[in-house]
C-alpha cells in the first residue's frame, strides 16, 4: 500500500476523471463555503490532476466542504468536485493507521441497541 | 477462370509503416486466379493508376483487387481507371487495409497477417464477380428546399438563378426564419431585417421559385434525380388569392391572448395573424386553437370586416404531390428549453431572458418597441449580467455537449449595443472561454471590452436568486481573481444553447438521411463533402448540419445550391447495378421480400416457368432495378433463398468468409 499513487487512489474512490474539467468555475460559483476555503473547489480538480495530494489533505477546505453537492449537481462536465473532496477525506481517514477501538473497551460500550456491524467497523484498521 | 491482378498501396507511410506491403503482394500471388501482384507508394496517383492500367492490358486481367484505403475514398477512382483500360468497373474490388488494418493496429506482424487475409477475401470475391452494367434514370429538373430561413432562401435563390425551378416548403406562415427575429447582425451591426427582407422579396418575386408557407413535407419516396414528395398545405382559412394584406382582420379580431411565436412569447397576438409586418406572403392564418369562431361557432368578425371576402372558415388542408431531382434540407434551429437549469431562475423571473428574447426586446417591432426595459415592471435596467454557455459544452446530460458557436459573438454584440445606446447601464459577461475565430470577429469582441467598457469575467454563475425587491442576486466566480462574486442585477441574459429544429428527425427519417446523436444531419464527408448527405440527392444547408452564424450559413447555402445544380444539370444518372434479382425457379411468391423493401421496388407477376421440364404459371417476385437501392433487406429475408444481390451475391459473401476463415 505504501507507494500506491495517491492521486490515482482519489480518482478510483471518487470515480471522477479530472481531465474532463473545462475550468468553467461553476463549482466555485455555486459553493456556499467558498470564502472559508483555502483551496477553492475548482482548484481541487487541478490539485488531483497535478498529483499534489499532500496540499489537498492538509488544506482547510477538506473539512470546510459541507457536502451540499451543489457543485456536483451543476457541474456541466460530470467532474463533481464534491466527490473528489470526499475521496480525499477518505484517504486521510484510511491513512491514519490508527486503531480506533481496543478490545478492552468493548464490554463497557456494549448495550443491546448497539449494532454489531458498528463494532466490526470500529475494529477495522487502515494500516500502511 | 479469372486472371486477377493485385495492387498493394503503401499510402506513403499510412499503410507501409504498419503493414509489410511486399509480403502482402507475395502472399497474394499464391491465391487462385492471381496472375499479377505489385506494390506502389501511391496507387491512387496518376502513376499508380497507370501501373494498374498497364497490367490489365499486358496480362489480360479479368479482375483486380486494390489493397488500399476505404472504398468510400477511392473505389470510384480505381473503377474508372480500370474502365479506361477496358475492364468492367465492377470487376474491381477494394481490400481496405488502411482504416480496417494499418490505422488501428500497431504490431507489424499481426497487421500484415490481417492485410493478407483481407486481400485473400477480396480475391475470393473477384473470382466470382461478373461484369455488371449500370442502368440509367432520368433527372427531374426541379429542386425542393425544406425550410424558408436564410439558408433555404439563399439556396433557393442560387438554384433558381441557375435556371432551375425551386420550391420552398416552410412550416410557419412566413419565410424569414430565425434571422427575421434578430435585431442587428455581427460583426458589422447592420440591421437584420434590412438585409434579409430584400432577399425574402427577391425569392417571392423570382419566376423560378414557388413558396409554400404554412406547409410541411409529409411523405418522400423515390431516389436521387426522381423524388416524389407529398406536401401538406395546412389550411390558412384565408384565401391567398383574394387577401390584400390590409391587416384589418388582425386589428378587429377579439381574441388577442395567444402568445406571439415571433416575439418568443413575450407578448400576444390575435387569433388571425401574420407573424410580423414584413411577412411573406402577407397573408394571415387563423390559429384554430385561439379562434372564437372555430371554438364556439360565434364571432366571425374577421369575415365581416374583410373587404376582399378572403376569409374561408371551411378551408381544408391540401396535399400537393410534386416530383423533384434534388432535395435541400435547411430546417434550422431553435434554442433549447431551460427546464433543466433551475439555478438561473429562468422560469421564476421575467427578467431572466434568453439572448433570442433579448433580440426581440431590442427590436423596434418587438414587445417593448425597442426600449431596453425589464419585462416584469418596465423599468430601465442599470445592471445587466450575461451568462455564457448556458446548456452548451455540457456533457452531464442536462444540455448539449457541443459549443453553440454563435453565442460569444452575439453576446459581444448585445453588450456593445446596450453600452452604446444606454451608457448608464453596466454590462457584465461571465464566460468560460471567449471563442471568436472569424474575419473581424476577435476585433469585434475586443471593441466591446476596450471601447465600450463591457466587464468580462472569466468564470461561471452558480445561481441567480430573485430578490423580494425585484432585483436578481447573481452568485458567480471570478477565476482569475479567485473570488466569489455576489452581484445585484436588474436583468440576466442567458446565452442559451441552440439545437436543430426538433422536426428534423421526422424529415431525416423520410429522406433516409443520417443524423447524429445531437440531431444534426450528417454530412457525407466532414471535410471533402460537407454539404452532401450520404443519401444521394439530399443536400444540407445551414444549422441543420451544425451550429453556424449567418455568413457561414449563406456560404454553405450557396455550396448546397451548387451541388444541387450539378445534379439537376444532368439529363440522366447512372443507376447502381448492384440491385436485387429473384431466381424464378426458387421464388415461391410469398411476398416476404416485398413487405421488407423500403423502396417499394418489388412487385409480383404471374409468369410461366420451366422447372426441370415442368411448365407451370407461378407468382414470382420482380425487382424494379430503377427503384432498388441494393440494401439487401430482401436477400436476407427470403425464406427460399431466391433473392440475391448482384455484385454481392450470397455465394460471393460466403466465399469471402471462407477465405478469411481458411
Amino acid at each position: 500500500m505504501s507507494h500506491v499513487n495517491k492521486a490515482s487512489q482519489i480518482k478510483e474512490i471518487s470515480g471522477v476523471n479530472p481531465l474532463k474539467c473545462m475550468k468553467c468555475g461553476k463549482c466555485s460559483a455555486s459553493c456556499p463555503s467558498f470564502n472559508e476555503m483555502d483551496i477553492k473547489p475548482h482548484q481541487f480538480v487541478s490539485y488531483v490532476q497535478n498529483g499534489d495530494i499532500e496540499s489537498l489533505v492538509n488544506s482547510k477546505s477538506l473539512w470546510k466542504c459541507l457536502s451540499c453537492f451543489a457543485c456536483l449537481e451543476r457541474c456541466p462536465r460530470d467532474v463533481k468536485p464534491a466527490k473528489l473532496i470526499d475521496a480525499a477525506r477518505q484517504l486521510v481517514v484510511r491513512e491514519k493507521g490508527a486503531t480506533y477501538l481496543s478490545p478492552d473497551e468493548v464490554p463497557e460500550l456494549l448495550d443491546e441497541d448497539l449494532p454489531q456491524q458498528l463494532l466490526v467497523s470500529a475494529f477495522r484498521r487502515y494500516r500502511r | 477462370m479469372q486472371r486477377i491482378g493485385v495492387f498493394v498501396c503503401h499510402c506513403g507511410s499510412n499503410i507501409a509503416a504498419t503493414v509489410d506491403v511486399k509480403k502482402v503482394a507475395e502472399m497474394a500471388l499464391l491465391e487462385p486466379g492471381v496472375v499479377h501482384a505489385e506494390d506502389y507508394q501511391y496507387m491512387c496517383s496518376e502513376a499508380g493508376q497507370a501501373k494498374i492500367q498497364a497490367a490489365i492490358k499486358e496480362k489480360n486481367l479479368t479482375g483486380i483487387v486494390v489493397c488500399s484505403c476505404s472504398p468510400r475514398m477511392h473505389e470510384n477512382t480505381f473503377r474508372s481507371a480500370a474502365e479506361k483500360a477496358g475492364l468492367n468497373p465492377y470487376m474491381v474490388e477494394i481490400a481496405n487495409i488502411r482504416e480496417h488494418c494499418s490505422w488501428i493496429h500497431k504490431n507489424v506482424e499481426e497487421a500484415t497477417e490481417k492485410a493478407v487475409i483481407l486481400a485473400r477475401a477480396a480475391i475470393a470475391k473477384v473470382n466470382l464477380n461478373a461484369p455488371l452494367k449500370p442502368g440509367e434514370s432520368l433527372v427531374t429538373k426541379r429542386a425542393l428546399v425544406i425550410g424558408g430561413g436564410i439558408a433555404g432562401i439563399q439556396t433557393a435563390l442560387d438554384i433558381a438563378d441557375a435556371g432551375y425551378e425551386v420550391d420552398i416548403v416552410e412550416k410557419t406562415p412566413s419565410i424569414g426564419g430565425r434571422m427575421s427575429q434578430l435585431d442587428k447582425t455581427f460583426p458589422t451591426l447592420d440591421c437584420s431585417a434590412c438585409i434579409l427582407t430584400p432577399k425574402m422579396v427577391e425569392a417571392a418575386a423570382h419566376e423560378k421559385i414557388t413558396i409554400y408557407t404554412y406547409s410541411e413535407v409529409e411523405k418522400v419516396s423515390g431516389f436521387v434525380g426522381d423524388f416524389t414528395v407529398d406536401i401538406r398545405k395546412k389550411a390558412r382559412f384565408v384565401d391567398a388569392g383574394k387577401c390584400t394584406g390590409c391587416g384589418v382582420c388582425q386589428e378587429k379580431c377579439p381574441s388577442k391572448k395567444s402568445l406571439s411565436e415571433f416575439n418568443r412569447g413575450l407578448n400576444t397576438r390575435s387569433a388571425i395573424y401574420t407573424p410580423f409586418a414584413q411577412a411573406i406572403p402577407n397573408v394571415p392564418v387563423i390559429d384554430t386553437e385561439a379562434c372564437i369562431k372555430m371554438k364556439t361557432g360565434k364571432c366571425g368578425i374577421c369575415s365581416k370586416v374583410c373587404q376582399a371576402g378572403a376569409i374561408d372558415y371551411e378551408q381544408k388542408d391540401e396535399i400537393l404531390t410534386q416530383k423533384y431531382g434534388a432535395i435541400v434540407v435547411a430546417t434550422g434551429f431553435d434554442t433549447i428549453k431551460l427546464d433543466n437549469y433551475d439555478e438561473y431562475a429562468y422560469n421564476q423571473s421575467k427578467d431572466v431572458i434568453t439572448s433570442l428574447e433579448l433580440e426581440r426586446v431590442m427590436n423596434a417591432a418587438g414587445p417593448t418597441k425597442g426600449h431596453l426595459e425589464r419585462l416584469s415592471d418596465g423599468k430601465h435596467p442599470k445592471e445587466m449580467v450575461f451568462i455564457q454557455c448556458v446548456g452548451s459544452r455540457c456533457s452531464d446530460g442536462r444540455g448539449k455537449s457541443y459549443c453553440s458557436k454563435i453565442c460569444c459573438m452575439y453576446t459581444a454584440k448585445h453588450a456593445m449595443l446596450i453600452r452604446d445606446k444606454y451608457p448608464d447601464v453596466n454590462v457584465t459577461v461571465f464566460y468560460i472561454d471567449v471563442r471568436t475565430p472569424g474575419k473581424n470577429f476577435d476585433e469585434f469582441y475586443r471593441r466591446a471590452v476596450e471601447d465600450y467598457g463591457v466587464n468580462y469575467i472569466k468564470g461561471q454563475v452558480g445561481k441567480v436568486i430573485p430578490q423580494p425587491d425585484g432585483k436578481l442576486l447573481v452568485q458567480g466566480v471570478d477565476l482569475l481573481d479567485n473570488k466569489q462574486i455576489l452581484k445585484e442585477a436588474d436583468m440576466v441574459v442567458l446565452a442559451t444553447a441552440i439545437e436543430p429544429n426538433p422536426d428534423v428527425r421526422k424529415i431525416a427519417t423520410m429522406l433516409t438521411a443520417s443524423i447524429d446523436t445531437n440531431n444534426f444531419l450528417t454530412e457525407s464527408h466532414a471535410k471533402l463533402r460537407p454539404v452532401e448527405s450520404p443519401t444521394a440527392g439530399v443536400f444540407l444547408s445551414g444549422v441543420c448540419q451544425g451550429p453556424k452564424d449567418i455568413p457561414e450559413t449563406v456560404a454553405q447555402a450557396g455550396a448546397a445550391a451548387v451541388k444541387a445544380i450539378g445534379l439537376l444539370a444532368k439529363d440522366k444518372l447512372m443507376t447502381n447495378p448492384c440491385t436485387a434479382k429473384a431466381d424464378e425457379l426458387m421464388c415461391n411468391g410469398c411476398s416476404t421480400c416485398a413487405n421488407v423493401c423500403p423502396y417499394g421496388a418489388i412487385t409480383y407477376e404471374e409468369k410461366e416457368v420451366n422447372d426441370h421440364g415442368i411448365r407451370e404459371t407461378r407468382r414470382i417476385a420482380v425487382v424494379n432495378s430503377a427503384l432498388c437501392q441494393g440494401c439487401g433487406a430482401c436477400t436476407v429475408t427470403c425464406p427460399s433463398g431466391a433473392m440475391d444481390l448482384q455484385g454481392f451475391s450470397n455465394r460471393q459473401i460466403i466465399a469471402e468468409v471462407d477465405a478469411i476463415c481458411r
